[in-house]
Order: structure tokens, then sequence, then C-alpha cells
């Protein structure tokens, strides 16, 4: 019986001609060709999956664009820049990686699998300090959104924000602020956990010029996320 | 179930007999289905699982028919009254007839008609399997824990307001987002990626033109809802105001969010049950089928219609009028390709040589019903007439004929046609005819009434109603209990051939398509020797083999005479 239930387990089962090849497929490049298909349908759901939040962002933006222009002075636009390069940077350790796998240098694609991971990590350590200057001033999403008084002042660059210029429906910025920056940490957190897979997976060896399907699907999802960011820097930080 | 062993605990004294020819022999144990990356057996459990639901629903549904008796108070409080008539759509949409076609009869056959071993990720489609699974485990929760009293629409702000469990059904809508998404994606890239070496575009059988529609609408719809109830979720919990006017929000953009997707997945439902008729339309007829590429495209037409018109849900919501009169115009247009099918398989069975077996009933029906549903949609989509019918039993009537006397009897003609091949038996031509004509006059029954007095303005989703709607709504709850009857003669019919069927042969219905050349049930790796693509609708390939009492192909019965000859020409060896 459990000879019946190996069999059924396609990937390693005995009618595959090429090592990693699954019974289903008839060629290595078939198999190759549909799982990077799939990778590239399932980006095109995860862009539509945030292009509600940007919609959102769209509408409250033309509704109420002094919202913005009042509440984005809030962020911190040297700490946005950093994560930018911070993430160029990581994407392109990513790139290099997938060469590695390609090449079959194993040390190589260890080294700068690490460093996308420890750029990922910086990424989301900012990101926290950011979340917590909120937290500590009160300005958070929707209704929870009461400015303390030490959110007003002085500003990142040099501007003043008073708190009697507030407009009506500032937490709007915040809910969006929020909602798009959360949606895309979690996004970079499920990127890490697929990174750390991948380095266990490259330490064993698994990864060669015949078999680097994984690397380069992963690198494609982790050019996504870094992507998205990219529109998300100016959109919420960089408003005139 | 006689035809799925199950090796009983104990009492087992010699081993059954494993059989490579026979996916429902080519392993035992319950466990050799729960974790099967076959995509045979994950469309049964997917058809169980979905029957479960359906039977779930359906008691719903009879509640509110039995509610709705008199005028006033007849078994149920007007709370609960709410809960049931949610819970209802609530399940009939996302868990049974999002998944329904593609995940029971597409995943049998996709592979099939395509001369493929498998789908392209079948670990995938097992996980989508458990995330449908996981979802409608949430809506079984929500319902001994909290109910839901939204509509299945979910309208905010009522749904920010209301106590029931909006957060936990959102979260189970987001699961069932997620298991369709990973369908529609196994099955574009499998399209793409594991024809049958020889197969075409052109060289498809026209239910994978429709799941591939379904497929894209399912990509690219899907997504949306997915962050729109992840931000009713947020919403709940966290008040973030999206949708709240007292933080800022905009109610109404809720609407288009979740027409955004939910009128694209209409034709999620639609356009898989358009395939399967085509399908049934050209065996049942013996007649190669007419307009190929104009039943092909319109798919793929309707599909990209489906995602511009979405506002036409939303005429009386306060959006301008400018943007009314273009949803109303573009309404209009996705009418054309839905009208384009009807005709050419109209002109399909033009001097065709009809079967009335069970499926060819369903699809005559499905056409019947259709059209009513279909043309029903015209006067929604006017803007003048929709003012009055809008929010009204027009609205389910309409509805009902799309969804449940298209979509559904689309499954149901489609079980009834595969069946032999599912689970290698017949079934009682005479049940099978009865289960129809109870469905098809119940169904009628049923929603007729409400066509008429949703004319005369009886509201939908009301508690009570003015006396003089009494007998209209009598009628209707009459009908709805023969509509059910129908359905357990069809379970009926389906479990009595499982025990006492008879063996079906590989073809009975003379199909042409690859699914059908080969036995019945399928071989564990869907083929010993992928037979030779031909058209898919020509049916001169077959021929009736009185002996078998079924259909056999020439073009395939060449093929292995050569292949035993020696002569092996462009033919592959699969195993
Ligand atoms: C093809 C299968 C179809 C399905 C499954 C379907 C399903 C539905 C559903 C579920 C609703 C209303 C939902 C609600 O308010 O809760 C609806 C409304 C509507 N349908 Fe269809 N429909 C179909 C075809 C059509 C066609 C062909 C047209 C027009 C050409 C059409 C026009 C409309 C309009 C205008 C409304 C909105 C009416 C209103 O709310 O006032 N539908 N349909
Ligand atoms: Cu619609």
């Amino acid at each position: 019986m459990s000879q019946a239930i190996d069999s059924i387990h396609g990937d390693q089962g005995q009618l595959s001609h090429e090592p990693h090849v699954a019974h289903h497929f008839e060629s290595a490049e078939q198999q190759y060709d549909s799982a990077k298909l799939g990778m590239w349908v399932f980006l095109v759901t995860e862009i539509l999956f945030f292009s509600g939040l940007f919609c959102v962002y769209a509408v409250y933006r033309s509704l109420h664009p002094e919202v913005f222009l009042y509440a984005h002075q809030w962020l911190d636009k040297g700490l946005g820049a950093l994560n930018t390069v911070v993430l160029i940077i990581s994407s392109f350790t990513m790139a290099w990686a997938v060469r590695n796998a390609q090449l079959g240098q194993k040390k190589a694609l260890m080294i700068n699998l690490t460093l996308t991971l420890v750029c990922a990590g910086t990424f989301m350590g900012i990101k926290a300090k950011e979340y917590s200057q909120k937290f500590e001033h009160g300005t958070t999403w929707g209704a929870s959104f009461h400015p303390h008084d030490n959110a007003f002042g002085e500003t990142h660059d040099g501007g003043e924000l008073k708190k009697e210029d507030m407009p009506p429906n500032t937490q709007l910025f915040f809910s969006i602020y929020f909602a798009l920056t959360g949606l895309h940490g979690l996004h970079v957190l499920i990127g890490m956990g697929l990174i750390l897979w991948l380095l266990v997976r490259a330490a064993k060896g698994t990864f060669g010029p015949e078999y680097f399907t994984p690397v380069d699907i992963v690198g494609l999802y982790w050019h996504l996320v870094d992507l998205i960011w990219i529109f998300l820097f100016p959109l919420l930080y960089l408003i005139h | 179930m006689t035809s799925i062993p199950m090796p009983e605990e104990g009492t087992l004294t010699t081993k059954p007999v494993v059989d490579e020819t026979n996916y429902l022999k080519s392993a035992y144990g319950i466990k050799s289905w729960l974790l099967t990356q076959d995509h045979k057996r994950i469309a049964i459990m997917y058809m169980i699982g979905i029957g479960i639901a359906f039977l779930l629903g359906g008691l719903f549904a009879l509640a509110v028919r039995l509610e709705l008796w008199t005028p006033t108070k007849t078994i149920v409080e007007a709370a609960t009254y709410n809960k049931l008539f949610t819970l209802h759509g609530a399940i009939m949409t996302f868990l049974v007839l999002v998944p329904s076609i593609p995940a029971i009869l597409g995943n049998f056959v996709l592979p099939m008609m395509l001369g493929a071993k498998d789908v392209a990720f079948p670990k995938l489609n097992l996980l989508s399997f458990y995330l449908w699974l996981l979802g409608a485990i949430g809506f079984v929760v929500v319902l001994f824990a909290g109910d839901l009293d939204t509509g299945w629409t979910f309208y905010a702000p009522y749904s920010i307001r209301t106590q029931t469990a909006v957060a936990l059904a959102a979260t189970g809508a987001f699961i069932l987002g997620f298991s369709s998404i990973l369908t529609g994606l196994n099955f574009m890239v499998t399209i793409h990626k594991m024809r049958a070496k020889t197969m075409g575009w052109f060289r498809m059988p026209l239910l994978l033109w429709g799941l591939y529609a379904t497929s894209v609408i399912q990509i690219v719809a899907t997504p949306v809802i997915g962050i729109t109830v992840g931000m009713l979720f947020l919403e709940k919990l966290f008040h973030i105001g999206f949708f709240d006017p007292k933080l800022g929000g905009d109610p109404v953009l809720f609407e288009h969010f979740f027409w955004f997707y939910s009128h694209p997945v209409v034709y999620v439902m639609i356009l898989p049950a358009m395939g399967v008729i085509s399908e049934i339309i050209t065996a049942m007829s013996r007649k190669h089928i007419f307009g190929y590429t104009f039943i092909a495209f319109s798919s793929i037409a309707i599909a990209l219609f489906g995602f511009l018109v979405w506002g036409h849900h939303m005429f009386v919501s306060g959006q301008s009028s400018l943007m009314s009169t273009i949803f109303s115009l573009l309404t209009f247009s996705v009418s054309i390709p839905s009208a384009i099918k009807v005709f050419n398989w109209l002109a399909t069975m033009y001097k065709g040589s009809i079967s009335l077996a069970p499926p060819m009933l369903f699809a005559m029906g499905f056409l019947f019903l259709f059209g009513i549903g279909g043309l029903t949609g015209l006067f929604l989509g006017t803007l003048n007439t929709d003012v009055h019918l809008h929010d009204t039993y027009f609205i389910v009537a309409h509805f009902h004929y799309t969804m449940m006397g298209s979509a559904l009897i689309g499954l149901i003609g489609g079980l009834f046609f595969y069946w032999p091949k599912i689970f290698g038996r017949m079934y009682s031509h005479l049940l099978g005819t009865i289960s129809f004509i109870l469905i098809f006059v119940g169904f009628n029954l049923t929603f007729i009434p409400q066509f008429l007095m949703g004319s005369m303005g009886m509201p939908r989703r009301y508690y009570n109603y003015p006396p003089e709607f009494q007998a209209y709504h009598q009628w209707s709850t009459v009908g709805s209990f023969v509509l059910a009857a129908g359905l357990f003669t069809a379970l009926w019919c389906f479990i009595h051939s499982l025990f006492r069927g008879e063996k079906a042969p590989d073809n009975p219905w003379g199909a042409v398509t690859l699914d059908w050349k080969t036995s019945s049930p399928p071989h564990h790796h869907n083929f010993d020797i992928v037979p030779p693509v031909t058209d898919p609708y020509d049916m001169d390939d077959v021929y009736w083999d009185e002996e078998s009492k079924g259909y056999i192909s020439r073009s395939q019965q060449a093929a292995l005479q050569e292949l035993a000859a020696g002569v092996s020409g462009t033919q592959e060896k699969n195993s």
C-alpha cells in the first residue's frame, strides 16, 4: 500500500527521466516554463491585490488633497529614502544570487542570499522605528488617530506643523499609510521566510545549472516587493 | 460506495488489488484520497464537499421560502430570517457556484482534454482544495458562533455596524478567494504549457476556452475582492475608516470594489457552464459544433467586457448620470457575445440527430433558462427600468435564472454527461429524466412568480409583505419544494448508479475530445498512450460499436494498430 501511495506522490516517482522533474512533465524545460509562467501570473494577482489600496489612495487623495499635503510632513523622508536604497541593494544581491545558482556557485549563492536577508531585515528594522514614532505621536489610523502635542512643531525637513492648521479627515492619510506599508511589510516578511528556505536548500547543494527554478521565482517575487516600495515611497513621502 | 473501495479496518484478509488502469483502484486507504495529487481524485473530493455545501445552502433557501408563506411571521423571527438569506446567498455564491464547475468537472477533464497526465501544479491543486475546505469551515463557524445578517453583499456601512460575525466571514471569503485564484492559475498554466504536442489553440475543446476565460477572470478579479474583504476586516477590527462615513470614508467606494469583483464573478459561474453546454450539445446532436471560433472568442470577449460593467449594480447609488449611461451601454454590449453563443448552439442542433438523454435535456433547459435570465438582464441594464426594478424580486428572479437556472443546471447537466467517465457506471435514464422535469418545472414555478411580484414592486430581503403578494409567494414556495424534489431525485439517480449502474463504455455519447478516448474510469495517469489529436468535433472520427455499447475512435484505432505493427509514428509512449 505504501508503494501505491508513493507512486501518487509524484515528485520523485520512478517514472521521471531526470531528477527534479515531476512525473507529469515531459521535460525539465516544460517544468521550468510552467513554474515561471505560474509565478508571473501570481505576480499579476499580487499587483491587483495592492491596486485595491492604490485605488483607495487615489480616491482619497483627489477628494482631500490638503490632508495629504499636511499629513505627509509627519513622515521621515530620510528614513524612507534610506529604506529605498536598502531594498534596491537587496534586489541587486537577489539578482546576483540567481546568477550564482545558475552557475552552480554554491558559496557565492549563500553569501548573496544572506546579504539579501540582511537588507530585508534592515528594512523591517527601519520600518519598525518609523512605526514606533507614529505610535508615540498618536498619529495612527482611523478611529485611533489622536495626535499628541509632541506630534506638532518642527518637522523632519525643518518646516513647522501647527495643530490649528490640521485639516479634517487627516486620519485617512494614516489609515492609508498603515494599510499600504503594513501589507507591504507583510510581503517583506514572507519574502524573508522564502529566502531563508532557499538558504537552507542552497546549503544542501540543491541548486545548480540543472535546477535553479526556486531561486529564480523567489527572485521574481522579491523584485516585485521591491518595486511596490518604489511606488509607495514617492506616493506617501514625497508629496507637493 | 462500491466503486470507491476503501479497506475496512481489521476485517481485511486479502489486500485489495492495485490496478493502475483505474484511478479509483490505483491506491487504497483514506490517505490515498486526502493526500492525493491526482486531479481526478481531487475533483471527487470537491464534488463531495461542494455537494454538502449545496445541501446546506439549499436548506436555508427552503427555510426562507417557508417563512414567506404568510405576510407576517410564519416560522422564524425577523433577525433569524436575515441570517437565513445571508447564509444562503453567501454559501451558494462563495462555496458552491464560484468553485463548482471548474473545481469538479474542470479538474477532472481539463488535463485529459489536453492529453496531459495532470495539471501543471498538482500540489497547488490539493492546496486549493484544502483552502476551500478551510473557508467552508469558516462559514460553518460563522453559522454557529455569531451569525451573519448583512446579505451576501456585505454592504458598508451596515456591515461595519452590525454585531454579527462579519470579520470572520470576511476571513472565510478571503481564504476562498485564494483557493479560487490558485485553481485559475493552475488551469491557465496547464492550458498554456501542457497541451499535447500537436494540439494548437484551435484544436482545444470549447470547454477549455471557457475554463481559460474563467481563469483570466479569477486571476484579475479575485485579488480585488481579497483586498476588499481585507479592508472590511481592518474596518471591523481596527476601525480604519475607508468605508465609514464617520471617519471620512465612503461606503459607495465599497460598492465599487465589491462589484468590480462580483460582476465578473458571475461570468466565473457562467463561462464554464457554457463550455460544458458546448460539449454536450455537439455530442448529443451528433454534429460538428457550429461556429467554433465564434464560441471560443466570445468566451474571451465576455471575460474582458465583464470587467467594464460593474456600475450597473449602482445605478441608484448616486453615481453620476454620465457614468451610469456608459455602464448601461457597456452592459448591453456584453450581451452580444452571450447571444452569439446561444445562436451557435441552436445552429449546432439544427438538423442534428438529437438524443434526448439526460445531459441533453439539461443542456436544452439551459438554453431556455439562460435565454430568460439574459434577456431580463437587459431590462436591468436599461437605466429607467432599473430604477423601478432595482432591489425588487425581479432582480432575485433574474440572477437565479442565470446562476441557478444556467450555471447550476450546466453543472448538473455536466455531471450527467461526465458521470460514466468519472465512475465508469451508467445511470438510469428514467430517473435522470424525472429529475430534469421536476427541476425544470419547479425552477420556473419558483421564479416566474418572483418576476411578476418584483415588477409590481415587491422588494427583496423583506420579512413581511402586503397581503396582495401572498399568492405569488406561495406559488414560489411550492415551486421551491418541487425543485428540491428534483434535485434529490438527481442525487438518488447518481447514488443508485454507483451501486447498481451498468458498466459504462469508454465513450457512451460519441464525443470526440481526448477525455473520451481513455478507459472509463480513466487510467491512473489518464492515458496508456496519448491518442492522436484530431478536430475535437469531427463526428466522423467515431463510430458506434454494438459490442461494447459505445463509440470507438477511428484515428485512435489506427494509431494503436500502427504502434502494434512496430511503426511508431508520431505517437509517444506515455508511461
Ligand atoms: C451570465 C450570467 C449572469 C449572472 C450569473 C448574473 C447575476 C447577477 C446577479 C447576482 C445580480 C444581482 C446581485 C445583487 O444585487 O445581489 C445581477 C444583477 C444584474 N444583472 Fe445579471 N447576471 C448575468 C447576466 C446578465 C446579463 C447578460 C445582463 C445584461 C445584459 C445582466 C444585467 C444585470 C443588471 C443590470 C443587474 C443589476 C440590477 C440592479 O441591481 O438593479 N446580467 N445579475
Ligand atoms: Cu452585473
